[in-house]
């Protein structure tokens, strides 16, 4: 199986696996769009398409030891973090099997000890979660890690976001704070969300380092969020990245997305960068077409076998279910 | 030697600090300076690098306590009132109570909630807001009424593996003293008859057990016997020692600084009619602060809140039915 690489690479090869990564999430959020369409998923289905590049330059740029909190348009950096394909199939599908059991579904999935956090749908409420566990791996004396924290722009408008910030500012920690500026928080757009100019500069405010660019831009992508990655494990603090680009679906599959304007989607940030990574790798010969169609027919069978597998394993037990939100069983009242 | 309230506080932080290097405090000037009320006095001299000063940010606090819980450690959040841990709200009752359930990873926090009411205090450095978090799953809910059970509870509060919230009362805590403090206690979820009696049992917690001692006191001269039970724990709650309690003496009444609506009385006089209906020989009463926020002046607190004398009033009213 794909996994990401913590070892020195060249920026061919680190392209090379982010493009299968981004490749894989796009073909695994489309399946989930058809399970959608064909009433195979219990609630909402979040799709990532226009913020590949941008996500999986995140996973590939994170080493397997490091901390990542994603957001709803993250399949591309999860599966470049290392979560195995079927994890997500199984948490959409609510098997009994995966990760979440049942108990929580869609984009709501992590392996927390394995330094993956699963989101709650409190925007801004996981940055400073991050922050806990790089504030306790250092009171522990573990070095030269790195966690990851993505957002959308909606979520700079929260208490969260500020106060976890700041948090990790005055605690000097190795934080990368992802915003994708998608241009609508759900179908709010961004001047109903803030006033300034360029939400990098709110980094200026907290005393971080900040960093812009053009989230369609595959190059960019990995060459910026790598280098703030390499900042924040070198020492140098928390960097904040602010990836403008345009979100290519709704909010969720339930939303036509009828508010976004034609000139935004005719304008430069309308460009789906999976097309501009297979421009950048054509141009730099990492690989021809051929070979993006034979990832292609890889990733279809992956998923398509991860799904049937998945469409035939038990659906959670009522009966069978532990029906108490404690660890500690004695304290669970009823049971002594 | 004697030892007050917030005195045991302190020591239980710092021997769990001591016995245990996965402890940390993260609160506001809860370092050098020793916190608002000195709780954590002189403990970051002593426990260097692990009693930390946090911005002003009860949010991101409990977020910090949650992803330092999952990679092993024990934090102690102080907030400086109980009042502000609405703040941190959502990370308390969405993040780290959901955590375990969601993920079966734990979530060992422990949230201290120096709450309640003292003159002077006003609207919002008083409040009562144990049964909200009560309210929600995945969470304990202490909330000690001696010194000993200060002592004692928290060191539970910081070994138990979910999230604590640990209400201590700010009335208690510089009045209230012990000889010593407790080597073995009950075990959390455990309530505790703190007064025996025949007549009528007053369940109640925290600084109201003293009311109701005190209103029992009084009611002994006229001759009733009146059996009082601490809760010690409001989730979870000793439905069993309630009832029994009752079986013995067929009048309930409840007893709670927090506001009427739901809440912690009205759970307890939900179980008890539910339970143990055949038991009462009268409707079960309740006692709370009144419906609004909690006043400033000293005249209006004093009857605001549940008093001995609005207790020893109320029992009255209800021995007489």
């Amino acid at each position: 199986m794909l996994q990401s690489v913590s070892e020195p690479r060249t920026v061919g090869e680190a392209q090379l696996a982010a493009y299968r990564f981004m490749l894989r999430a796009r073909l695994l959020d489309d399946k989930f769009a058809a399970l959608y369409r064909a009433g195979k998923i219990h609630g909402g289905v979040f799709l990532g398409r226009g913020q590949e590049a941008l996500s999986a330059a995140i996973g590939v740029s994170l080493n397997k030891t490091d901390v990542f909190a994603p957001l709803i348009r993250d399949a591309a950096g999860r599966l470049a973090f290392g979560e195995p394909i079927i994890d997500a199939v199984r948490t959409y599908l609510g098997s009994a099997l995966g990760p979440m059991r049942g108990r929580d579904g869609n984009v709501h999935r992590g392996n927390p000890q394995a330094g993956y956090l699963p989101m709650i749908s409190h925007l801004g409420a996981m940055i400073s979660v991050v922050n806990g566990v790089l504030f306790a791996r250092r009171m522990k004396g573990i070095t030269g890690i790195v966690g990851a924290a993505c957002l959308g722009e909606g979520a700079t408008s929260t208490g969260s976001f500020h106060e976890a910030l700041n948090q990790a500012a005055v605690e000097k920690l190795p934080l990368v704070l992802i915003v994708a500026n998608n241009q609508y928080a759900y179908s709010t757009p961004n001047d109903r969300q803030f006033a300034c100019d360029d939400l990098a500069h709110k980094a200026v405010g907290y005393g971080v380092q900040a960093h812009t660019l053009v989230g369609n831009d595959f190059s960019a992508c990995m060459e910026v969020v790598g280098g703030a990655v390499a900042r924040a494990r070198a020492g140098h603090g928390p960097q904040l990245i602010v990836a403008n680009l345009l979100r290519l679906c709704g909010h969720g599959e339930h939303d036509d997305a009828g508010y976004i304007v034609p000139e935004l989607k005719n304008s430069p940030l309308g460009r789906d960068c999976m097309k501009v990574a297979e421009e950048v790798l054509l141009q730099n010969k990492l690989a021809d077409t051929a070979q993006f169609a034979v990832w292609r027919s890889e990733a279809i069978r992956e998923i398509e076998e991860a799904v049937a597998q998945v469409q035939r394993e038990p659906a959670p037990d009522p009966f069978a279910e532990n029906w108490t939100a404690l660890s500690s069983e004695s304290l669970v009242e009823g049971r002594e | 030697m004697s030892i007050t309230y917030l005195e045991a506080i302190r020591e239980a932080q710092a021997h769990a600090l001591r016995d245990d290097p996965r402890v940390f405090i993260y609160g506001q000037d809860v370092g050098a300076f020793g916190g608002a009320f000195k709780a954590t006095k002189n403990l970051q001299k002593e426990f260097p690098g692990r009693v930390l000063d946090a911005p002003i940010s009860e949010d991101a606090m409990v977020g910090l306590a949650v992803g330092s819980a999952i990679e092993g450690m024990r934090p102690i959040i102080e907030m400086q009132f109980a009042d502000f841990s609405t703040v941190g709200f959502n990370q308390i009752v969405n993040q780290a109570a959901t955590l375990f359930w969601r993920t079966q990873v734990s979530c060992p926090i422990t949230v201290r909630l120096p709450f309640g009411g003292t003159s002077g205090s006003g609207p919002f450095h008083s409040q009562c807001i144990e049964a909200i978090y009560a309210h929600y799953p995945g969470i304990v809910v202490l909330t000690p009424a001696t010194v000993e059970d200060a002592y004692s509870m928290l060191l539970s509060a910081v070994a138990i593996n979910d999230p604590v919230i640990f209400c201590e009362h700010k009335f208690l805590y510089y009045h209230l003293k012990a000889e010593k403090l407790p080597s073995e206690a009950l075990p959390i979820g455990k309530a505790r008859i703190a007064r025996e009696g025949r007549d009528l049992t007053i369940v109640t917690y925290s600084a109201m057990v003293h009311e109701a001692l005190a209103a029992a006191t009084e009611l002994a001269t006229e001759g009733w016997e009146i059996e009082v039970v601490d809760l010690r724990s409001v989730k979870p709650l000793d439905t069993d020692t309630i009832v029994a309690s009752v079986a013995r003496t067929g009048r309930l009444l409840c007893v709670g600084e927090a506001w009427p609506w739901g809440g912690v009385t009205a759970e307890v006089i939900a179980r008890v009619t539910a339970e143990g209906y055949g038991l009462l020989d009268a409707p079960p009463q309740r006692l709370n602060a009144k419906d609004t926020p909690v006043p400033y002046h000293p005249n209006l607190w004093a009857a605001h809140r549940p008093t001995s004398r609005s207790v020893a009033a109320a029992a009255r009213n209800l021995l007489r039915t």
